[in-house]
Order: C-alpha cells, then structure tokens, then sequence
C-alpha cells in the first residue's frame, strides 16, 4: 500500500510537484505585458510567434512556471490571452510546465483558464471586493481544477503591516478550506512584496515584514504555500540591473529560509548569494533586513553604491587591473575571456616559474581550463566564448611545445603527462566537419587529448589509428544521410576487431533513434549518440570515470526500450502500394495552364559571381545553430542570456566576412541550366537535353494520407506529355572555393574561432548564392515571377512561387541522382564541384538543386517508401535493387 | 441503494465490455438504424450506433442483459456520442437529451432486473460520457495552430445537456472516458458539477478513464500519465483509470503507474489486444483475463472490464479469473510536516 502526501500538484504537458525538497519554484514573468516592455509590444502588433520565443526562453532558463499577464488598457485581455495560450498549447516545449494566469480582472482569469489542459495558478484573486465574490471566483477556479494565488488584501486595501498580513491570509484560508472546499495545499497566498529604500521611513520595514509574515503563516498553515512579485522590491533601483539583482538574491535566500515556495522572477537573472561582492551584499542586507537604518542610513549607503556601479559600468573596458594579479590568475583570466594579448609573456613568465614546462599545462592552464568547462556546463559561458578560451590554451601550448620537445631529447625517460585521447573523424565519404571541429576544442577545453583525423575518413583508417594511438574514444561525424550506413559500418569492424573503445555518433543527421536501432546493436562495448558539442564534455567524462559500467547500462536499456518503440511503431502506419499512391498523385489542371519557358535552354555559367551580393542573401539562422546558439535571428542579438555573447560573434562574423570579400579570399561559382521536360504521368520526367533523352526518376509518399491530401511526388509538378504542354525543369549547383589555404593559415595560428568562422561563412555564403540564384531564375532568367518583391525575411521564409529541392533532401531523397544533375550542368569542370563516393560535394560549401517553376510546387518529404516502390523505382533506374536500395535505407519501411 | 465504495473495498468490480463490437454482430441495415421514426430522414444513419436507444431498444436492452449475466457489476449506457456536438454529424443535435434519458431508462432497467434477482450482487448503471469529436486544445489546422474547432463554452453546454440526460434517466454513476484531449475532459468534469450545483441533487460519483494513444505513454493532446492525473483530480473522482487504443499487454506499465499515484479507485478496460489488418480484434477471451489476473495480483486495480473487441466471453472468463484477488487498497493520505 502506497503513501500519498498533500503536495501541491501542478501541470503542463508534465507534471509537477512542489515538494518540501522543491526549495524555491522560479516562475518566469518576462511574459507579462505590464513588465516586459517587449513582450507588450510583440503582442500588440499582433507578434505572437516571436511573443512565444519569450515564453521559450523563459523556459530554457529555468522557468518550472510561466505567468502570463495580459493587463494592458489598450489590448483586448481576453481575446490576447486566449490566443497567446492557445499557440502555446501547440509548443510542446513550453507547454511542459505549467501556466500562472495572471491578471486583475477576473474574466481575462477565466478566458485563460478555459485554453490550457494541465493544472494550472490562478494569480490572483482577493477579498478587495468582499467575501461574496472572492468565495464565487474561488468556487469558480476550483471547478477548473486551478490553484490560486490569494493577494493579501481585504476591504480596508492592500496588508502592509505584519499584523494585517497574517490576518487577512488566515480569513482567506479559513474561507477557503471551509467554506469553498478548496485543498490547503492548493492555496497560494502572496503577502505584498513592497519596493523598499524608497527614502520613506514607513517603507523601511516591507521586507522585514514579508519575511516574517511568510515564516508565520507557513507554522500556522503549513500545507498553504507563499509567492510573490520579486522585482516589486527594487523598483527604486530601476536601471541598475547590478544592484537590483543582487538585491532580489538577498532578498529571496532570508525569504526562502522562512518557508517562501515560490516567485515570480526574471529566470536566468539570479546571482547566486554567495557570488555578489561581499560590499554589496553587506549593504543589501542592512536594507532589507532594515538594519543600520537609523534615518535611512543603510538606504543612503546603497544608494551611494549604486552610482559607483554605474559609473563603475564604463570603466571596465580599460580595466587592466587584473594585470596585477599573479601569474596563474592571469593565465586563468585571459582563459576565460579569451584574451591572447598578453599569453605568451604570461606563459614564458610561467615557464620560468615552474620546474617543468608540462607543469605550466598541467598547472595553472589545466585550471583555468576547468573554471572555463565549469561555466560551460553550467550555461554561464556560450559556445563562442569556449572557442576563443581553446584559442588561448593553443597559443600558450604552442610556446611551451618547443621547451618540451627540447626536455624530452635531454631527459627521454621524464614521465610524460597521461590525457586521455579521444578521435575524431567525419566519416567516409562526408565532407562536413564543422560540428566535428567544435566538438574537438569543446574536449580540448576539458582536458582531453584530441587526434582529429579529418574528412573522408576510411573506417579502415579510423580503427587502425585507434588501435595504435590506444585512445580511449572514437567518435564520428557525419552530415549526409549514406554517412549513417558508413558509422553502421565502423561499428561492425569494431566488434571484428574485438575492440574495447566506446563509439560516439554525432551530427546533423544522426539520431538517437538510429543510434539506438541501427549502429548500438553492432558493437557491444558501447554506442552513444551525442546530441551537440555541449554534451560531448558530460558523455565523455562518463565514459571515463568510474561510473562507466553504469553510464553504459543505463545508454544501453534506454536504447533497447527505443528499439522496442520503434518496433512497435512500425505497425502503425498504414501505406498504400505504389500504385495507388500515384492515383493519388497532385492534382494540377494543365489544361488551363500555359508553362512559362525559360530565357534560354541549356546552360549559364557564373564566374567570380560578387560577394557582396551574394553576402546581402545571407540567412543568419542557421550561422548561429552551428554555434549552438538557437534562436530566431535578429532578437536573438537581443535575447536576455545569450544576446550579448550573440551579438559579439554577430560583429567578429560580419567583420571577417567583409575581410573575405574585400580581400577575395573566396571565390563563387555558380551553374543554372533549363531543359524542355515533360513527366510520364507517373514518376519519371523526361529531359531533352538538346542531345537526346534523359530520365530523370523520383519518388513518391506513400504514407496513407488523410482525405484530399495528395501523395507528392516532384513529378507532379511539371505536365505529363499527354497534355501536350511544352513544360521545363531547370537545375543549378554553386559552390565557394578557395578556402583551404585561409583554414590551414588559421589552424597555424592556433585559431579554431577563426577557423570554425570562416568555414561557417562559407556555407553560408552557398546557400546565399542560391538563393540569389533562384531569385535571378525566377525573376529573370526563367522569368514565371517578374513582378516578384520580396524582402530577405520573406525569402528565407521562402514565400516564393517555385521551389528548388536539392537531391538526398526529403523532398527527393535519392543522392543517385546528383550524378545526372552534375552531368546536365557540366560536369566537375563547369560546377567546379566534386562528388565523393558517399555523393558528399567537395567543397562542403556547395549547394545543388533542380528548379520546378509550377506555382503549386511546394516542398515536402517523401517519408517512408515501401519495398513495391523499391522495387519499381530500381527498374526505372536500371539498377540493381539491392544497390538503389542501400542509397535509400533512411527511407523504407521495414516491414 | 448499496454505496459502491463499500464494494470496491470488498472485492474488484467487473465493467463490461464493448457495446459497438456487439452491435455489429446483428448486422443491422440502414432501415434497422432508422427505425418508423426517423424512416424519412435525409443523411444516411447507419452507424449511429447511439441512436439504437431510440430505434431498436430492445436490442441495446439485450446487450446489457448479455454483459450482466457474464458477470459486469457496472454496465455503460449506450451514449458515447450522444451529445450536440457529435450528433451534428447526422444533424441531430436536438436529440441529445432524450438519446441520454432513454439509454439510461433502457440500462437502469436491465441492472435493476439482475439486482432484484441476487441482491448480494448489486448492478450499477455508468453514463457513459465520451470525448466529443472535436477537441479544445489541439488545432486541426496545421497551419493554424491557435486555432479551436470548438470552444469552452460549446463544450460545456453539450456536455452539461448530456449530463442532465443521464442523470435524469436514473444513471447510478457518471463515466468520462476515452479522454484523448484533457481539455475535453476537464470541460466534463465543469459540466458535471455544474449541473449538480444548478439542480440541487445530490452529486453521483464520477469515473474517470483516459486514453494514452500509444508506447509514447502520452495521451493525444501531449499529457504524460501524471500530468493527466493531475489536471482531473479535482474531480474527486471515484476512480481514475485507461481504457482503449491499447490492449492489455501495452497498458500494463501505465496502469501499474497509475495504481502507485491515484489516491481514489482505479480502474483500467483495455481493447481487445490491438487490430490485426482488417481492424478486427482477435485477442481470445482467455488471453485478455490472463492479462488482468496479473493486474488484479499484483493489487493494480479496483474496477476492471473490456473496451474495442470485448465481448461477454471476455467479461465472463476476466471475472472469472479475477474474483480470487483482493481489490487494490487505497493509499494512505500521509499529512506533511511543517
């Protein structure tokens, strides 16, 4: 027989418990019109989805709550909240935790309440109005299965003395518990967070009172909980984010020692108690605890404070003070901030200081490296920052290097430093290693030894080195889908060669699930998929600490339970054959339609195409995913943790990009061609390539769609010879060169930021240049939207008419047909593009695509294909199925 | 009338099985389901299975009779759909209460039958309450996420309709089920205790079944098990358990959760395994009560029955092999020091 204790339960799509071990319940407030600026002006121009990148936020820094408040004179409350909360009901990623529904007026609390599914807090109701109406909303937030905050505030007004805290929280509970029949645990009271050092005496003892409120209504009614509105308490500091800050810590480590549950506070904005400066924190708690108060001296002193703070705020640009420091907190200071001016006088000075050059690297480097790996995992440092902290190691290492090669040929038997290696490669085939490269510096960063053996590495390769180097990990990297078949294979040669090393998977498009249901089950001492970078550090250490069996165990039960979902999906879905699929196919009444042709057929070539140009097409999205800095560009410049860090990468990266084209370091080429072209009716277009025939075959959804659905196929969209509509396809590739000697120049210098810069640049400069391709193509050279405005937001949002879907992509997934689509333009010698084995493009910051111009073209993704369309599809291809077939492993449905 | 409470301390209770499966076996036409009333109707009425209370009752009658004799201590009325917002599909939203009043009369009569005839063994009659076909907090525009088919306020008006059908119709407890969006569900529930306040009587006991869609372990509409259990709890059901999408063997991690969690009853009615290709259950009467002989061991559950595919057979033979177990006890309200 079980226990059941009477904690407060909350829930969003998750549930959650507020127990005594909870300790303090952070519910997120920057989703409140009347206290986030921007929020307010996001909806008020309607901005929802960027209104829900707020409440994202909030929830990535550690918001367990989010209220939301639609109190605003010029907005209609209900209508707002109703859809705010409605969009987030479709986040499943905020809608995890649960919602405070704030607001003054009662029916905007209701409108609320009637969107959300999980439990939810009513904020706030009161007896302001009297007893009857309190006693109606309550009843009524009952019925919804809410919890309420109750605002300590009864007919006389607001409580602001200790006695009429406790008073007015006691009536409302008794109401509530005997009258309503509300659950004690469910009761929420907010005992008035007031603004204290206002330079009014009366005002002096608000916190006090809070506090001590707080402590006496939770011994007399132990299972209600407290809540309040933290910034309320420093709104006279308004400005001075430091002060204020350090203010709401004091405040909340007194308050949450005497029973405070909860607040309402700016989530990813707390110091810790124990990190403010001892000054500041003295003074903070003389004002909230109102000690040293005589005639508002402590207030005085805090006030005198913060205007050294800000003045203080313009100094720090020139504040070499830290030079002064000894040596080892230099080093560790340029470390964390990135700092290589001074690095190599520091590390000489180092040197000298310590017996061995290696000491210095073991010593002080590996210790300010650790204060960097801490921050990190502790989301107080960013990706970029990490970056240019490896920078600094690498130079200082790269000083020390020639002394301890000079030690080692006096002394050959000196112990030389044991560090665990790991290795990493991208996998046969696959050109990519962006990803690859920030996980090397990210465990450079935390002590690991890292043999990085580039692209297009054989699995024979891989192993070999593994072997002789003895490291302690292989990873793999692998962006393409047939690189997912090649770490099937490593992992295959490692059982054969009855090796011990755990095997890492990681890269765009690589998946736990695959990890777990195709390459786990190859190898036996261990398979771990990695999401990103920042989780290299944890999984690595893991695997090499003594919790290693367990980590093991536990990845290895976590993978077999996917497995089994996985198997058990499988039956599920429904399909239809082939051939009733294409009976389903898009419908496109041709009759009506007169095909708009090209300019010109055959094929263009660009040259030397200007970066400038180019570089205005640039979508800066995805610049920042690759250094995991997720979010929507341009607020993310702005976003409140990682803005700032944001915005520095954004300047480093303009600043280089405009050296790259001033400089010509790189190079555009670009393709574009245009063909006649009819479709078969079926999946097959016909190409007249001005020198016969060519079969162009594609694939087709075969997943049972819902009524009036089509099952697509790229086909569809251009007219079947039948109709007898002259009809074009068009194709493109484009690629930028040139960037091998500006790479090998930066990993000289020891500079993985610049490195991992300019690469990022480079692909986006490709994928800039096909879009101001397509844009030329549609206005111009095939000319089917001559009228076409459209701003860059537009374009990356591609409201375009046309589409341009690139081979091994899910609209057609099969990398095969890159050879005939190389062929129609030229060749390596025209696209100045190479194919790999794997169909990988060398270089990796290339783009290819066809072009379709019918204005219902519109991307999508095969999906899953059954074995039928396999089968028929190696016939069209004149291949042999079990070849075409492995190409296309990622998309069939094992039955 | 015996207190139900005192029963599920005293042993598991039986629910029955599925009333479409046995509809289907009569192999009734569109001029059975239309009866003499509805002879000139315009749509088509086939498969308004509800709409039977009214047209062939004693058919539905016969059913109960059938589940009664196999053992069910609780019957379901015949009234899933039966609300304005379902009944819409066949343009009959006028219909709802009297759908609910005569389903309830038909059910009443059948328990009170076999009540009468071994009065240790008292028979209940559940309004069935199902979960709408439109759902309030899933969009069925994928383009459109804010958007609701439904509101609040729709919702609550057809269920609080039904209610008043079903109670006045003389149902002995009320059962939310099937519930794929607890937002629906949490409509229900707004419903019910409205009406109770609004009308005065005294409140019936409330069952509450969800449905989790698949090895997710979540329901349609995103909840975890947990989450779930929390956003009804203020129900104060009288129990709270699963029933359909899964069979038995897919459904026992979340009913043994689900026992460790609930401070009320639970209870848990499983398909029929899982529809093989032509969408037929074939999971045997005998395979099903094996699975919940091991639920009723291991002290999971207090009310247990059959959803999609179960027939008498299945309820005779899970009563049958669950009688020898002791119910689940309820957990122990523990109170939290200060």
């Amino acid at each position: 027989m079980s226990t059941i204790r009477p904690y407060l339960r909350l829930s969003g799509l998750e549930p959650l418990i507020v127990r005594p071990e909870t300790n303090f319940l952070n519910i997120g407030e920057r989703t409140n019109v009347t206290g986030s600026k921007k929020f307010a002006r996001l909806v008020k121009e309607n901005k929802y989805e960027e209104a829900l990148s707020v409440a994202r936020q909030q929830v990535e820094s550690g918001a367990q709550v989010i209220d939301v408040n639609m109190d605003d004179a010029l907005l209609d409350g209900v209508q707002a909240m109703t859809t705010f909360l409605n969009l987030v009901q479709s986040e499943p990623d905020i809608a995890r935790i649960p919602i405070m529904i704030d607001s003054s007026k009662f029916d905007i609390i209701v409108a609320g309440l009637k969107c959300v599914q999980g439990k939810c807090i009513v904020n706030s109701i009161s007896m302001k109005e009297g007893e009857e109406k309190f006693k109606r909303e309550a009843n009524i937030c009952k019925l919804f299965g809410a919890a309420v905050v109750v605002m300590a505030f009864d007919e006389k007004g607001q409580a602001d003395t200790l006695q009429r805290r406790i008073d007015i929280c006691t009536r409302a509970y008794e109401i509530l518990t005997e009258e309503v029949g509300f659950d004690p645990q469910d009761i929420i009271f907010d005992p008035n967070i007031f603004a204290i050092a206002t330079g009014l005496e009366e005002h002096n003892n608000y916190a006090v009172d809070f506090i001590e409120a707080t402590r006496i209504i939770k011994s007399r009614m132990p299972l209600a909980k407290i809540s309040g509105g933290v910034s309320n308490l420093s709104f006279s500091f308004r400005g001075n984010d430091h002060v204020r800050e350090a203010m709401h810590s004091v405040f909340l480590y007194y308050a949450i020692k005497a029973g405070m549950d909860m607040g309402i506070v700016n989530a990813g904005q707390l110091v810790v108690y124990d990190e403010i400066e001892p000054e500041l924190r003295k003074l903070c708690e003389d004002v909230i605890l109102n000690r040293n108060n005589e005639n508002n001296e402590a207030t005085e002193k805090l006030i005198a404070f913060a205007e050294t703070v800000k003045a203080k705020g313009k100094e720090i640009i020139k504040d070499e003070s830290w030079r002064h420091e000894p040596v080892e907190a230099r080093l560790t200071h340029s470390l964390i901030n990135g700092i290589t001016d001074h690095i190599d006088e520091d590390t000489e000075e180092a040197r000298k200081k310590y017996p061995r050059p290696l000491d210095v690297i073991e010593g002080p480097l590996m210790d300010g490296m650790n204060v960097v790996g801490d921050l990190f995992g502790a989301g107080k440092m960013f990706l970029p920052q990490v970056v240019k902290s490896a920078r600094v190691m690498k130079k200082s290492v790269a000083w020390l290097t020639p002394f301890i090669e000079e030690e080692k040929k006096n002394n050959p038997d000196a112990q030389q430093g044991s560090v665990s290696k790991v290795l990493l490669a991208t996998v046969k085939g696959d050109v990519h290693d962006i990803g690859k490269n920030i996980v090397g510096v990210v465990l450079g960063c935390n002590g690991y030894e890292i043999i990085d053996l580039g692209v297009m590495v054989p699995a024979d390769k891989i192993l070999d080195v593994a072997q002789k180097e003895n490291v302690d990990i292989v990873g793999l990297s692998g962006l393409i889908t047939p690189s997912l078949d090649e770490m099937v294979h490593v992992a295959h040669e490692m059982k054969r060669r009855n090796m011990k090393q755990p095997l890492l998977i990681g890269g765009a498009t690589t998946s736990r699930m695959h990890t777990a249901v195709k390459i786990a089950p190859q190898y036996d001492n261990g398979v771990v998929h990695v999401l990103d970078a920042s989780r290299s550090v944890t999984v690595a250490g893991s695997l090499l600490g003594e919790q290693k069996s367990k980590f093991l165990g536990d990845t290895s039960t976590e993978y077999s339970k996917l497995r089994d979902d996985f198997n058990k999906k499988k039956t599920i879905k429904q399909y239809l054959s082939i051939q009733q699929a294409r009976e389903n196919r898009v419908q496109i009444n041709w009759d009506n339609t007169v095909p708009a042709a090209p300019t010109f057929t055959g094929t263009r070539v660009f040259e030397k195409a200007d970066l400038a140009a180019i570089a205005k097409y640039i979508d800066w999205g995805p610049f920042f995913i690759a250094w995991e800095m997720g979010g929507r560009f341009p607020q993310l410049l702005e976003d409140e943790v990682i803005g700032k860090e944001a915005t520095k990468l954004y300047n480093d990266a303009k600043e280089l990009l405009q050296q790259i084209i001033d400089e010509k370091w790189l190079e555009a080429q670009g393709v574009i061609g245009f063909w006649e072209a009819n479709s078969n009716g079926a999946d097959d277009l016909k190409v007249n390539t001005g020198s016969g025939d060519l079969r162009l075959s594609f694939l087709r959804q075969q997943i049972k769609k819902a009524p009036g659905q089509p099952n697509f196929s790229l086909a569809d969209f251009v007219a079947p010879e039948a109709t007898g509509k002259k009809d074009h396809i068009g194709a493109f590739s484009v690629t930028i060169k040139g960037i091998e000697p500006h790479i090998k120049r930066f990993e000289e210098k020891h500079d993985d930021y610049n490195k991992i810069m300019l690469q990022a640049l480079a692909d986006r400069l490709a994928e800039a240049f096909a879009e101001y391709l397509h844009e030329q193509v549609r206005k111009d050279y095939w000319g089917y939207a001559k009228d076409e405005v459209l701003s860059n937001e537009a374009l990356i949002k591609e409201e375009y008419s046309g589409i341009r879907p690139a081979p091994g992509y899910p609209a057609c997934p099969d990398h095969t047909e890159k050879y005939k689509l190389f062929n129609l333009l030229g060749g390596e010698e025209t696209t100045g593009i190479h194919l790999t084995e794997s169909l990988a493009m060398y270089p990796a910051a290339s783009v290819c695509g066809w072009f379709f111009a019918h204005p219902q073209s519109q991307y999508f993704g095969v999906g899953k294909i059954k074995e039928d369309q396999v089968a028929d599809y190696a016939v069209r291809k004149e291949m042999q199925e079990e070849e075409i077939a492995r190409w296309l492993r990622p998309n069939i449905e094992e039955s | 009338m015996t207190d139900i409470r005192s029963l599920l301390d005293q042993r598991i209770l039986i629910i029955d099985g599925a009333m479409g499966t046995m509809i289907q076996r009569h192999h009734l036409k569109e001029e059975d389901y239309r009866g003499e009333r509805f002879r000139d109707w315009p749509s088509d009425l086939k498969g308004n299975n509800d709409l039977l209370c009214l047209t062939q009752p004693s058919i539905i009658g016969g059913i109960h009779r059938e589940y009664l004799e196999a053992g069910a201590d609780i019957i379901e009325t015949n009234t899933f759909n039966s609300q304005q917002v379902s009944l819409a599909d066949y343009n009959m939203q006028h219909l709802a209460y009297e759908i609910n009043y005569e389903a309830a009369l038909i059910a009443k009569k059948a328990a009170d039958e076999f009540t009468k005839k071994t009065p240790e063994k008292p028979r209940f009659v559940a309004g069935a309450i199902g979960p709408l076909n439109k759902t309030l907090s899933l969009s069925p525009d994928v383009n459109n996420p804010g958007f609701r088919a439904l509101s609040w306020d729709d919702a609550v008006a057809a269920y609080q309709e039904q209610v008043s059908g079903l109670v006045e119709g003389g149902v002995d407890l009320i059962l939310v089920e099937t519930i794929f969006d607890t937002l629906n569900a949490k409509a229900a529930i707004f419903a019910i205790k409205k009406f109770f306040e609004e009308s005065g009587k005294k409140e019936l006991p409330i069952m509450i079944s969800g449905t989790i869609t698949d090895a997710s372990g979540r329901t349609l509409s995103g909840q975890t098990l947990e989450a779930f259990y929390i956003s009804v709890m203020h129900a104060r059901p009288l129990s709270v358990g699963l029933n359909c999408a899964l069979g038995a063997a897919d459904m026992r991690s979340h009913i043994e959760e689900l026992s460790q969690i609930a401070s009320c009853y639970t209870s848990a009615y499983p398909n029929a395994g899982l529809p093989n290709a032509m969408g037929e259950y074939d999971e045997q009467p005998e395979q099903t009560a094996h699975f919940l002989e091991d639920w009723a061991k291991e002290g999971f559950v207090n009310i247990v029955g059959g959803c999609c595919g179960t027939t008498p057979d299945h309820i005779r033979h899970i009563a049958e092999h669950v009688k020898q177990f002791q119910p689940r006890r309820l957990p122990v309200m523990e109170p939290i020091s200060a």
